[in-house]
């Protein structure tokens, strides 16, 4: 009912020509129905506990630039994700990035997800050529996470997360 | 004063059509906006009725036409305090900028040059010291031009005191047609130009080419009735921008408004929203029609060079959204468009890394990015 208060009425001149249909203005949304869905209804926006052993923190990108998404995995014991979360400061296509990675990592196993390419999610989402780069740092996004979690394995101790140059 | 009545304004006062269906509201008016039907009436017989070339001098079709395309230059001159032979129609204030830089390479004295600036920006709103800028220009016998389409008919405008030789007016940002404009040119002291398009000789050989009738009469009626309606809808505009702008900081925090508070066009809000990006934004508030400084939204990657050259941070530039208020908001778009902004503010701030890190005390600043 909000629609109501809020939409104006278009109205024509009866002396001008029929009303058309405006396909054009169907055909004109700039984003694909998939990238509008997981910003509409986002899967896993959130956070881990950043300090346990079990959480991968990566964070990407750079505000100057406009894209910034940090993605936490929990991994079990026997090495696989069992949990995953997003925030993302960026474009609608940035975020359905993100959000589709968290989606695509649950149940994987470390080797798996980290075969993950920024093609299988631009070509997922129907990313057109000006925002393949969000695609790529939701990849960059996810590497980041899986090779923070591998050093706190190997290190065996917590570690603050950094961004690396 | 002139009263515009016919057809158009008839229907819209008296009834809406069946099959309407919902679109977005405007709030972007510095991108283009709509013919106010008053202006759609005045052009309408001179489309189907009156429809001679207003250069034929040999019938009263031509006679007819001229008188009223004369008579739409008295009401944009008029609107700027210029003598109506001191206007040029053109295709719009893009022809009209054209034909002002032009000026400079038909120009045969080695110390002449020409300055040129926006009397009101089209991003942020902000109004140029256009008046001081031409006392300097006239005392060093320099040409001053100022591209005035967005603030023709807003803001009272008067090229004598201002000392303007050239200005560009554009008839769809001021509720007239697209396609028309006009370039003022001054007399005295004479402004000699060159013209852009060569052909018949038609504006004085300033820019050959028939003036389309309709479209001249409907920019004439435009100024006409931006003139006898400015000082009403610039207190309106102001008050609704203020209602837009005292809602929307007071219920969220970390808003910034980009531009100079005080000098400027009410009508044009620029915000910046930290922690949230542009084009989410714009996402999220699909059902009214805005546009962004984020780069997200240009074709290139690039974000506003206006908030660039502000000096505003350039994550700020990324989370800036444009307002556009004009003579047919109304306050319901106004609170509308501020209640569901607010939400999706905190909406996607929730969604926010930045956010989350500011809320847990860390200076964004001190953090060392990967660039990609």
């Amino acid at each position: 009912m909000a629609g109501l208060v809020a939409a104006k009425k278009c109205i024509t001149p009866l002396v001008v020509i029929k009303r058309l249909s405006s396909p054009e203005y169907k055909a004109q949304a700039a984003y694909h129905k998939k990238v509008v869905d997981h910003y509409e209804n986002p899967r896993n926006v959130g956070s881990l506990d950043k300090t346990s052993k079990n959480v991968g923190t990566g964070l990407v990108g750079a505000p100057a630039c406009g894209d910034v998404m940090k993605l936490q995995i929990e991994v079990d014991d026997h090495g696989k994700i069992v949990d995953a979360r997003f925030k993302t400061f960026g474009c609608g296509s940035a975020i359905a990035s993100s959000s589709l990675v968290t989606e695509w990592v649950k149940g994987k196993s470390i080797d798996e997800a980290l075969t993950i390419q920024n093609t299988d999610i631009a070509k997922e989402l129907c990313l057109p050529p000006v925002k393949l780069h969000c695609s790529m740092l939701a990849e960059d996004a996810i590497k980041a996470a899986l090779h923070d979690y591998r050093l706190k394995q190997k290190d065996g101790k917590i570690e603050e997360v950094k961004a690396s140059n | 004063m002139t009263q515009y009545y016919g057809v158009v304004t008839e229907l819209i006062k008296s009834r809406e059509l069946e099959n309407d269906e919902l679109r977005p509201l405007y709030m972007d008016f510095q991108a283009t906006t709509p013919m106010d039907p008053r202006v759609l009436d005045a052009m309408l017989p001179y489309q189907v009725n009156y429809y001679g070339n207003p250069h034929s001098r040999t019938h009263a079709y031509g006679w007819e036409s001229e008188s009223a395309m004369e008579k739409a230059r008295k009401q944009v001159a008029d609107l700027i305090a210029a003598d109506p032979r001191e206007i040029v129609f053109t295709s719009g204030a893009t022809e009209s900028n054209n034909m002002s830089i032009k000026l400079l390479e038909g120009t045969i004295r080695q110390d002449t040059s020409l300055v040129s600036v926006m009397t009101v920006n089209n991003e942020i709103g902000v109004r140029q010291p256009v008046e001081d800028i031409g006392r300097i220009c006239r005392s060093r016998n320099v040409f001053f031009h100022t591209d005035a389409a967005q603030a023709v008919g807003k803001i009272p405008i008067n090229v004598s005191d201002w000392k303007v030789d050239l200005m560009s007016i554009s008839g769809h940002k001021i509720y007239g047609p697209k396609g028309v404009g006009a370039l003022y040119v001054r007399r005295r002291p004479r402004v000699r130009m060159e013209p852009l398009q060569n052909g018949g000789g038609q504006e004085r050989g300033l820019r050959s080419g028939t003036v389309p009738t309709p479209l001249a009469v409907g920019l004439g009626a435009a100024c006409d009735i931006a003139q006898q309606e400015l000082e009403y809808d610039h207190s309106r505009v102001s008050m609704l921008a203020n209602r837009l702008v005292r809602k929307i900081m007071s219920e969220i925090p970390d808003v910034v408004m980009n531009g100079d508070p005080e000098q400027r066009y009410p009508g044009c809000i620029n915000l910046s929203f930290a922690y949230v990006e542009g084009e989410s934004l714009l996402m999220a508030l699909k059902d009214v029609a805005l546009s962004s400084g984020s780069a997200c939204t240009s074709a290139s990657l690039e974000p506003s060079y206006v908030l660039r050259a502000i000096g505003t941070d350039e994550d700020l530039a990324h989370s800036s959204i444009r307002f556009g208020i004009g003579r047919f908001s109304t306050e319901a778009e106004v609170d509308y468009t501020a209640d569901k902004c607010i939400q999706q503010v905190k909406r996607l701030r929730e969604m926010s890394p930045l956010w989350e890190m500011v809320q847990e005390g860390i200076d964004l600043k001190s953090i060392k990015w990967t660039q990609h």
